[in-house]
């Protein structure tokens, strides 16, 4: 399923609805692949649960890691490191773990004049359980607000509903019919339901939310 | 039954807020907080309140004391080194018996310090959050649910007796996510507040909310009657959760999130077959006194873990005195400890006990 993306890929979203898990699982799907990855932490608001903090995994995995020179550390200081200027040469296949809302997606607006004429694929994630997300109304005026300060259209839903682990058939089923309603509002196509890689067994869980996209959970509190 | 969603613990904190019918909310930004302003600056106007972003924290948590002093349920919140710029408003309102709710997403310090998860500012909240004889209330949770839960348990807390009350959080809590239930339709009881400078409309001598006395004499008596209000505190308002304790040989103590972490190592310490338990302050002040003391006869030593270099420790330390050996393990300046850490602690403590 994969397969049909393009090699630049903006993974946006409300924050906390899972972009920096999604990424990364994307990012080892393609490895597993043969392809080689390059990572983009794009996020300059959020110091916490990011793809910064993932970096050490996913360099020991070949994967190659841009991100603010001040991610992870105790520097609260939105800068972009130059490196981040060189993905749009790269011939590696590109992920951009993008800043929640349309605050964390204001970086994408400076890259505005590298976009015309480029290829991108941009996923927008929902979860249905984000409880400023909830109505498929409410998630896509967040998307309409990411869209006005990125100057960049959206052309994917990502459904990643999910309740951690309160996560059940019923409630996997009713972020589906959500993510329908937000992408027939934006007139768009759910690109994949993803559900955690251990539910994929579970009942029918499997066929009814097809497209299925199985994850794992990298991005957790360690305890 | 309410539906339930998944939020930040600072969402929680904020959602709460104006589920509690705080209409009234002062504050400054500072990571790890701010998603509890984002939020509250978005919601509070739906509810008609006043979301306002003052010039400091200082200002702040004066416009909470004015608030407060009008009867209304006003709060604040920062992290570690904004509650030291609120100490002295905190004080005031300590001073003038304004209940009202105080939000501490703490970091780690000292200093300027760093932005990730502390406790570090346990003594701060539990014996000096500014000058002068006072305590606060200071209530720890260790879950998103318990975030929303105890926001309003504070204010009703702080209305009580009028005490200001603290919500003792931390970096991790703030910013992690787990699934929440609101109740649906919960209920919110306001207390009368005959002391409130709201209007008088001639209809009753006027109201004075002050913290400033000239007369050596009425401060003592003013401050001794608050004191009476702490003992009543003391007596009426502990919290605490003992997990596996009542035939734990090793009683760990943990508050917030290395509680958290805590709980995984007693669970991997009795897969090894290690008795270990956990009492949980979650009323860090009062302190949980009877819940540690109801482990005294039973347990054989206490391990204290603090993401701290040891603050809380003392406070059992107080209570167990000579009769246990206490010890502490704690990580300091935005790290947590891991479960593992805190398991070889465990097993090291077991092995003296052989």
């Amino acid at each position: 399923m994969t397969d049909s993306l393009k090699n630049f890929i903006l993974v946006t979203g409300h924050y906390g609805c899972g972009k920096t898990n999604f990424s990364i699982n994307l990012a080892m799907d393609f490895l597993k692949k043969g392809r080689k990855v390059t990572m983009v932490d794009m996020d300059l608001v959020n110091p916490y649960f990011r793809t910064s903090d993932y970096r050490e995994l996913l360099e020991s995995k070949g994967i190659e890691v841009i991100a603010p020179v001040f991610g992870h550390t105790n520097l609260d200081l939105p800068s972009l490191p130059a490196a981040m200027y060189s993905i749009f040469d790269s011939k590696d296949l590109v992920i951009c773990d993008v800043g929640g809302d349309d605050v964390g997606a204001t970086v994408l607006g400076r890259f505005r004049p590298q976009f015309a004429n480029f290829e991108y694929d941009m996923l927008y994630l929902v979860n249905h359980f984000r409880n400023m997300t909830s109505e498929p109304e409410e998630a896509v005026q967040i998307l309409r607000e990411i869209e006005a300060v990125s100057g960049l259209k959206a052309n994917k839903i990502v459904n990643n509903s999910h309740l951690m682990y309160d996560t059940d058939e019923e409630v996997l089923l009713s972020g589906k019919a959500y993510a329908q309603k937000v992408a027939g509002i934006l007139g768009i196509e759910v690109f994949c339901n993803t559900v955690k890689r251990e539910l994929l067994d579970k009942g029918t869980i499997a066929d009814t939310l097809k497209p299925v996209y199985p994850v794992d959970i990298y991005v957790k509190p360690q305890w | 039954m309410a539906e339930k969603v998944l939020m930040k613990g600072n969402e929680a904190l904020g959602e709460a807020a104006l589920r509690a019918g705080c209409r009234h909310f002062f504050g400054y930004p500072i990571t790890p907080q701010t998603e509890l302003s984002a939020y509250l600056s978005k919601n509070m106007p739906k509810v008609g309140g006043t979301f306002l972003q003052a010039e400091s924290e200082v200002a702040a948590i004066n416009m909470v004391l004015g608030a407060g002093a009008t009867g209304v349920r006003a709060m604040t919140s920062s992290s570690s080194p904004g509650i030291s710029l609120k100490s002295e408003g905190i004080s005031y309102l300590a001073g003038s018996d304004v209940p009202c709710v105080i939000i501490n997403v703490q970091r780690g310090g000292p200093g300027l310090g760093s932005i990730q998860p502390s406790q570090a500012d346990y003594w701060q909240a539990t014996k000096a959050t500014g000058h002068g004889d006072f305590q606060l209330l200071v209530f720890a949770p260790s879950t998103v649910q318990e975030m929303a839960d105890y926001v309003s348990i504070a204010f009703d807390t702080a209305e009580k007796y009028r005490v200001p009350a603290m919500i003792l959080s931390d970096g991790m809590m703030g910013q992690m996510m787990e699934p929440v239930c609101f109740p649906d339709n919960a209920e919110v009881k306001m207390v009368e507040k005959p002391w409130a400078a709201c209007g008088h409309e001639n209809k009753r001598p006027h109201n004075i909310v002050n913290s400033l006395f000239i007369e050596a004499q009425e401060l003592e008596k003013i401050v001794v009657e608050r004191y009476k209000r702490y003992e009543t505190i003391k007596a009426n308002e502990q919290r605490a959760e003992s997990y596996l304790t009542e035939d734990a040989d090793i009683v760990l103590v943990a508050y917030g999130a290395s509680s958290r972490v805590a709980r995984s190592a007693v669970d991997a310490a009795r897969e090894m077959g290690i008795k270990a338990g956990l009492v949980r302050p979650i009323t860090l002040w009062p302190f949980p006194v009877n819940a540690l003391e109801a482990t005294v006869a039973t347990a054989k030593q206490y391990l204290v873990v603090e993401m701290s270099m040891g603050q809380m420790v003392e406070d059992v330390q107080l209570v167990i005195g000579r009769r246990k050996p206490v010890s502490f393990y704690g990580r300091t300046g935005g790290i947590i400890p891991t479960p593992e850490e805190v398991l070889e602690q465990i097993k090291k403590l077991a092995g003296k006990e052989a």
